[in-house]
Parts: C-alpha cells; structure tokens; sequence
C-alpha cells in the first residue's frame, strides 16, 4: 500500500478481528494482536502483495512485572516494496508457550532464542531453543526486571581448582542508585509515606 | 568391505585470529567439506541492555560505541535521533553536516578494516598494513572532535556535545584529496589479484531471496544486487541533501561484497567532500536547556543555566511515554534502537538491533558444502565484529 493509511484500513479490513488495535505514530504502523494469531498476521503480512513484509527486522519482549499477562512480544517488520515498517505486538503470560516463526522466516530462530535467554518465554516447535547469549550453564533472565543489574554470580579463576569457578557476587560496596527526582514533586519515598500515611487514615 | 566413516567435529575459535574476536564456532566435518556450522555466541555478552535500562539517556550513550567498536558514532546516532523524535528536538544544520561526516568516516573506518582483514585472512598481509595508516588519520580525526579515538562519546540527542576544533575540517578536506589514492593503491592488491579472486569470487553465494528470509541488511543485501540503503530510502538528519550512490553486487558472492564495500569508501568519501563545502557555522547543539547543557561560560552568571546544567547532569533529562523504532545505516548494515520510555530519566527497555546478529546467524547456511578453508572468507565477508553481536 502506498501510505501507512491505506496499509492500515487494508490490514484492518483483511484480517477484521485478529487486529485488537492499531495506530500510526513516528511514521510507523503499531498493531496489536492476539498470541495465537501471530503466524497467521505475519504469514499475510508477508504474502499478500499490498504489504510485502518481506523481512523481519527483530523480535523482542518487554517485561511488566505489575501486570496480569507479564511480557509483551514485539516484532518488528520491514516492507522494501513499500518502504514500511510494522511494529506487531501482544501480551503473554509468564507461562505461555509462544509459537516461533522459524518456518517463515528463518532469521526468527536466533532472535527467538535470544528472547528465551534473556525472559524464559518458551517457543514452541522451535528447532533450537537453546540460550545464546548467557555463558554455559547460566541461570535466570537477565532482562526480566527482577533480576538485579550486578547478577547472581561472579566468576573467577581458583588457584587451587585451577579451573574457573562460579561464586556467589560479593560487592565491596552497594550498588547506588541515587534518586535524582526533584523534591519540590516529592522524592520516591516521601511520596511512598504520604501514600502510607492516607491509606492508615 | 565397507568402512564405517565418522565425521569429524571440529571447534574454530573462541581464540583463533580468523574468527575476527571470540566467535567459538563448532564445524562438523566430512573430510574437508563443512556439513554443518554450529556458532556460538555471547563470550563477550556485556549486558548493555540492561545496564542502558539503568542509566539516564546521557549515560546511556558510551555504552553504543562499545557496540561496534570500529564505528562507534554511528551506533550513537540510532540513539540519539531515537530520544529527538520523541521529544521532537530540532537539530541545527551544522550538528547535521558534523553528524554526517562523522558517520562517514565511522563507514570508512569499518570497510577498511573489514576489506583489509579479509584479505588478512586469505592470505595478504601488505592491504592491512596500508589500511590501517589511514584508520590512524581517521582515529585522529575523531580525537581532535571528541577527545578520545575510539569511544567518542559525542553525539548527544540534540545535537553534537562540541564545536570541531580549528582546523579539523581543513585536515578532513586534505585526507579526503588522499585517501582516493590509497583505495586504488588497495584495489591494485586486491581485486584482479588471482589469489584473492580464487578465494572469494563464487564463495558464499547469497540469493536476493535468502537475504531476506535471512534478515540481511546492508553490503551483505546489496551484494546480493537489492538496492536497499536507509540512507537513500529513509534519509535521517542531511542525508536527504546529499548526493551518493549506492554500489549493488550481481552475484551476491564474498568477492562482490568486496567490490561494494570498496566503492561505498569512495561514495563516503564524496559525501564527506559535499558535507565540508555545505557546512557553515551555527549552533552545534539544540538550543533548548531542557535537554543539551548550557555552556560553559554562561555557568557562574545565570541562575537558569546553573539549574540547568545541576538538573542535566544529576537527574538527566526526562522522555514521556512512548515506543519507537529508529534504524540507520550502519556500516555493517541495519542498526536500530526500540526504544520504549516511560515518562522518567531512564529507558524502560532499548534494544539494541544489530546487523551482525543477523548475518552471523546464517553462518551455517552460508558454510554447508563449503571447504574448512573458505570458512575464514565468508566469515570475513559477513563483517562480524562481536562488540555488537553480543552486545
């Protein structure tokens, strides 16, 4: 499609229900989805010859721990025809196995991979679902955020072993996290007082 | 009597100077022939996406030129244009010129050490040691601008952080008079040289349509003969002014990605020359207190820019709500920053989309049938530099 405009109305018209929501903003298209719908929007996004979606640029998650359905799944595509890019999103669960892509697009296996790594979301029928970027024998998902930024172990070489060990991280000194906001908007926890204070009243 | 063969499985790297930093690479055998590449990533996995989710946008800046280290402006500028469409900054035309230039020789700086070292790794010595003269002028360059060589530090959104010293465009203008020379010195070496066409002509062949089920951007699509360059289609900052053109391969072979990266050097070059003859003096930096500090003189005199500067560089300054994708055209290919902010001082999440990533995860279907020999040139081919695949 020629403008992002008419690309909209015409996913909106072609895949009616499976889009929850769109919008145009930075001169992209955002959707969102439904999780089990993912193969089909893209399998369309790709074949049909008003779109195009030729490539896929990149998968990632996002990680809201306060909400009901935790992460949320981005895929970003790219229409050279066209010259546009969709951006596909939808809500999951912690425990919600995701169906992987590789079969369109192979390049889906490393991203989804890195994904897995990095937020334990599980793919399913992935040919290689194992961690890519963390070490060998690694533990946890470094970008969920209740993973703290120093991590778990720390590693070094023991003289006596002489082999590398993993350890428990030990820190000289805290990491500090200063909290800059000004106080004339009330710092984090003079609002987190008031805040006690009126639920107690 | 039948002889029961096994394969043999063989491990290239994490240490080994044709795996171009710590790629561990498991390659299973059959005779000479590859029948399978297995990489693994990751040796040099800093974790700059949650160490950025910690930091404020500016902070949030060396981390990108420790991405791909041998052009790291480039990698800031996907930041930076990706905070100033959020906050809809305008940059002023000098910042854009300065901006550009420096992508260009980011761009330079890469294909030379990437045609150099693949010439390296199939068995020329002499390209390296010319090239890597010129990457010491260009390294200069970016000292004179920034104060350090490599991790500049010096693309801020809004703008650049400082003025080019005198001079600076007067030596830039002289290099570009030279450099042309040095290219043709290179291609004499290389490109009719017998050797360096046995080793790479027909050797990890893309086809168009493979490189972009593979999510190839860059040379390695270009190669492959689609004519796909951000600069061109989704011009940022003055690309959009200038005029360059964009070098495609036919056969989407190792040595056709040689000869693209080759001329993409002298297309840079002659934006470098455009960018030098537009350019005038201006701002270097948006003028909105907000967000680029105030200078420095103006700090014991007015309470504002004492503020500020105070606000700027403790709380750093905020972004509102919002989720955006910008890409430019690095030299490997498509970089690009998701970024989503939350209305604090701090990425909610960025990642980082490297070009690498994509290319390297093809190494198995680039390899299969080749000989172990030719693992180095396609390696070498597919500009792998790890700083930005581990991230």
């Amino acid at each position: 499609m020629k403008t992002l405009v008419e690309l909209e109305k015409k996913i909106n018209s072609e895949l009616t229900t499976k889009i929850n929501n769109s919008e145009i903003k930075h001169n992209q298209l955002y959707l969102e989805i439904d999780k089990e719908d993912i193969i089909d929007v893209t399998l369309f996004l790709k074949t049909n010859k008003d779109t195009k979606f030729r490539q896929l640029i990149d998968i990632t998650a996002v990680d809201y721990p306060e909400q009901s359905q935790r992460f949320k799944l981005v895929y970003l595509f790219l229409s050279h025809e066209f010259n546009q890019r969709i951006i596909v999103s939808y809500n999951v669960n912690e425990n919600e196995i995701i169906n992987t892509l590789t079969s369109i697009f192979p390049a889906s296996n490393w991203m989804e991979r890195e994904v897995f790594d990095m937020y334990g979301i599980n793919f399913k029928d992935h040919p290689d679902l194992r961690r890519i970027l963390t070490d060998y024998g690694f533990e946890g998902h470094p970008l969920r955020k209740d993973f703290p930024l120093t991590g778990h172990t720390e590693v070094r070489y023991s003289e006596d072993k002489k082999k590398v060990v993993n350890e428990p991280v030990k820190l000289e000194q805290n990491y500090r996290n200063f909290d800059y906001e000004s106080p004339w908007e009330g710092t984090n926890y003079i609002k987190e007082q008031t805040s006690n204070n009126d639920k107690k009243n | 009597m039948t002889k029961k063969i096994k394969n043999l499985n063989l491990n290239f790297g994490p240490q080994h100077p044709a795996a171009h930093g710590v790629l561990r690479l498991i390659l299973e055998l059959d005779g000479e022939v590859v029948e399978k590449a297995d990489p693994h990533i990751g040796l040099l996995h800093r974790g700059t996406e949650k160490l950025i989710e910690n930091k404020t946008y500016m902070q949030a800046v060396p981390y990108f030129d420790r991405l791909d280290y041998v052009a790291p402006m480039n990698q800031e500028h996907a930041f930076a244009l990706a905070i100033e469409k959020i906050l809809k900054i305008e940059v002023p035309i000098r910042a854009q010129y300065i901006r550009v230039i420096f992508c260009e020789i980011g761009r330079i700086l890469s294909h030379i050490l990437n045609v150099t070292t693949q010439a390296l790794d199939v068995g020329a010595l002499t390209p390296s040691l010319w090239g890597f003269e010129e990457r010491e002028t260009l390294m200069t360059f970016y000292e004179r601008a920034s104060g350090s060589r490599l991790h500049a530090n010096y693309f801020r959104a809004g703008g650049v952080h400082q003025d080019l010293p005198a001079g600076l465009e007067e030596d830039i203008a002289k290099f570009c008079e030279t450099f042309p020379k040095i290219i043709n010195d290179l291609e004499n070496l290389l490109t009719d040289n017998r050797i360096f066409k046995q080793r790479n002509v027909d050797i990890g062949i893309v086809t168009k349509e493979d490189a972009l089920d593979y999510s190839f951007t860059g040379v390695m699509i270009r190669g492959s003969g689609v004519p796909w360059d951000l600069r061109k289609s989704q011009p940022y900052d003055c690309y959009d002014q200038l005029d360059f053109k964009i070098p495609v391969g036919k056969n989407g072979d190792c040595y056709d990605r040689y000869l693209c990266r080759i001329e993409e050097m002298k297309e840079s070059v002659s934006i470098i020359k455009q960018c030098l003859s537009k350019i005038e003096s201006g701002p270097i930096k948006s003028q909105d207190g907000k967000v680029t500090p105030p200078p420095k003189k103006e700090l014991k005199q007015s309470m504002e820019a004492l503020i500020h500067h105070f606000k700027l560089f403790t709380e750093g300054y905020r972004v509102p709500k919002d989720e955006i994708y910008t890409s430019v055209e690095a030299p490997k290919g498509e970089f690009g920053v998701y970024l989503i902010s939350d209305g604090s001082s701090k990425p909610y999440k960025c990642k980082i989309r490297a070009p690498g990533f994509s290319h390297l995860q093809s190494m198995n279907y680039l390899i299969k049938g080749h000989m172990l020999a030719d693992v180095p040139a396609v390696l070498g081919s597919l500009d792998i530099v790890f700083g930005e695949v581990d991230r």
